[in-house]
């Protein structure tokens, strides 16, 4: 891609089946943004979980408008030159009768503009999963809105967007190991490290209130990720078929990989750790789910678990409060994933590919998958860092200490989250 | 023998339990309880209705012990529990007329 390109206008050919399909698909990814809420709600401390839900509802909104506003345009509109960037062509979703440009959608763009809009939202929602317990509310919205045109619009149109410059070079990611995972999880540890490490961690135990809410979170999001991965076909048909299932048996195995790995290493088998690997494995199928078949997906799911339980150990070792583990989760999976595509990628799957992965012979498909990889990270980390810095030194990204202190709830919001006595409060002014 | 009873701010049950571990104590009771003294509670809203919540939630931290510890307790855990700010609690002593190990009958210094 060079000079910028004048858009074509081309009439989009429209399948009932396919629109129902990207329609529902929309629904579903849309769900799991509130299901995160609960799967970090339960996470962390009775105090903050309030906090949590609101932060992650309230991205839900700020993104959809910033989205509709103008990164939808900064990601999917013509490429603006080079496949770095698209224009503000289709800014306020402008000509939505319009074949969005590199695409051959058999929905009407507005379907498609709305199934992205919710990758957009859940991307940024998970970073409150590093700045847990401790970010301002406002602050955050405001950061997360740099966010997603800084950060995510770009990525999106460099993977995502047939004319942006990764994906011409044969970059392969289904439904955002890039622009989802490694991207969330490059832009946590910035973001971590700016916020600065939770008051007493990693001295004191901060252990999840909840690990019920935790696992209803994880069964929502696994639940919304067939939405995510069989809706990124973008059809109703063979493709979608074999990404959802491709998506369920990785999530099995990373549920699996974990669950065992932790018996054997301390003798238990958890419910977090069940959570933790059925999301790695959904993780490491994300970039993969359309390229790969399922005995391929198994292996991918169980090594997203396996690598996984590793990385969350290292903000330990490292020093940086990723409360959530997005790194160790999205992060680490989400790179495994995006090489093994490399690995397994074939065409019996999926025949639009260019380029098939090592088992079928070929080496260049895993070279640009890790030049994928490492401009994901040094774009999402430099940049976030630089509006995470820009945030906390002008109107402050990190909460007073003692509001940390009181909980998040009562401090910002005026709210708790449990009152099972009797003896709590009068009502004022009645 | 004497039952040291201490408020504190909940944040600071960790440094309090490990000063007083660090002092030597045998054991102690934590229990989650709410009250006020000079600190005010704080207002919630709910459908723009306010309510004034008047209770603060606090730790309440319970430690018998021999008659000479007493006031060595009562100096960690006022040293511990100090932040300088309204709400850091109070400490107070009372007589324990008996004591009772239930697992061996011991009574007693001995059941401390």
């Amino acid at each position: 891609m060079s000079a910028a390109v004048v858009p074509r206008i081309t009439a989009v050919h429209i399948d009932g089946g396919d629109t129902a399909w990207v329609l529902g698909s929309a629904g579903l990814v849309l769900f799991m943004t509130p299901g995160l809420a609960l799967f970090y709600g339960g996470m962390i401390r009775t105090k903050n979980v309030l906090a949590m839900i609101i932060a992650n509802f309230a991205t839900i909104a700020v993104v959809s408008i910033v989205w509709a506003v103008v990164a939808y345009s900064l990601a999917f509109g013509p490429d603006a030159g080079h496949g770095l960037l698209g224009t503000l062509h289709l800014a306020g979703l402008a000509h939505p009768n319009q074949q969005v440009a590199g695409f051959q959608l058999t929905v009407p763009p507005l379907a498609f503009a709305a199934f992205q809009m919710m990758f957009a939202v859940i991307t940024a929602a998970l970073l409150t999963g590093a700045v847990a317990e401790r970010a301002k509310f406002g602050a955050f919205l405001i950061f997360a809105t740099l966010w997603v045109v800084v950060v995510y619009a770009p990525i999106a149109h460099w993977v995502f967007a047939p004319t942006g410059w990764l994906a011409h070079r044969g970059v392969l990611d289904f439904a955002g190991g890039n622009v989802v995972e490694i991207d969330s999880g490059a832009s946590a540890l910035a973001v971590a490290l700016v916020i600065g490490r939770r008051r007493g961690w990693p001295r004191e135990v901060i252990a999840p209130h909840s690990l019920p809410f935790t696992m209803l979170g994880a069964g929502i999001l696994w639940f919304g990720w067939f939405g995510f991965n069989a809706g990124s076909a973008l059809a109703s048909g063979a493709l979608a078929s074999q990404a959802l299932v491709g998506t369920q048996l990785a999530a099995c195995a990373g549920l699996l990989a974990w669950c065992g790995l932790e018996k054997l290493r301390t003798g238990h088998a958890t419910t977090l750790g069940a959570a933790s690997g059925a999301v790695a494995g959904l993780v490491a199928i994300t970039p993969a789910a359309g390229y790969v078949n399922s005995m391929a997906a198994i292996l991918i799911g169980a090594a997203g678990g396996t690598i996984s339980l590793f990385a969350c150990s290292a903000k330990f070792r490292g020093g940086y409060d990723d409360s959530l583990d997005v790194v160790g989760v999205h992060g680490a999976a989400g790179v495994v994933g995006t090489l093994l595509v490399g690995v397994f990628a074939t065409k019996a799957v999926n025949p639009g590919i260019r380029y098939e992965g090592l088992i079928n012979g070929g080496g260049h498909l895993i070279g640009v998958q890790a030049l994928a990889i490492v401009v994901t990270i040094v774009w999402a980390f430099t940049m976030t860092w630089v509006i995470a810095t820009l945030v906390q030194r002008t109107i402050g990204l990190r909460a007073a200490e003692s509001a940390e202190i009181e909980g998040l709830d009562t401090a910002l919001h005026a709210e708790s989250a449990y009152d099972f006595g009797n003896t709590r409060a009068t009502r004022l002014g009645s | 023998m004497k039952l040291v009873t201490a408020i504190i701010k909940p944040f600071k049950l960790e440094d309090v339990k490990s000063a007083l571990e660090a002092y030597g104590i045998a054991g102690l009771t934590v229990s989650e309880v709410q009250g006020f003294g000079r600190q005010k509670g704080h207002t919630e809203v709910y459908r723009g209705a306010e309510y004034k919540v008047d209770f603060v939630p606090k730790i309440r931290i319970e430690v018998v012990v021999d008659d000479g510890d007493a006031d060595g307790v009562v100096g960690v855990v006022v040293k511990a529990a100090n932040t300088g700010q309204i709400g850091d609690g109070k400490v107070w002593v009372t007589p324990v007329d008996q004591i009772v190990r239930v697992r061996t009958g011991e009574k007693g210094p001995d059941a401390l």
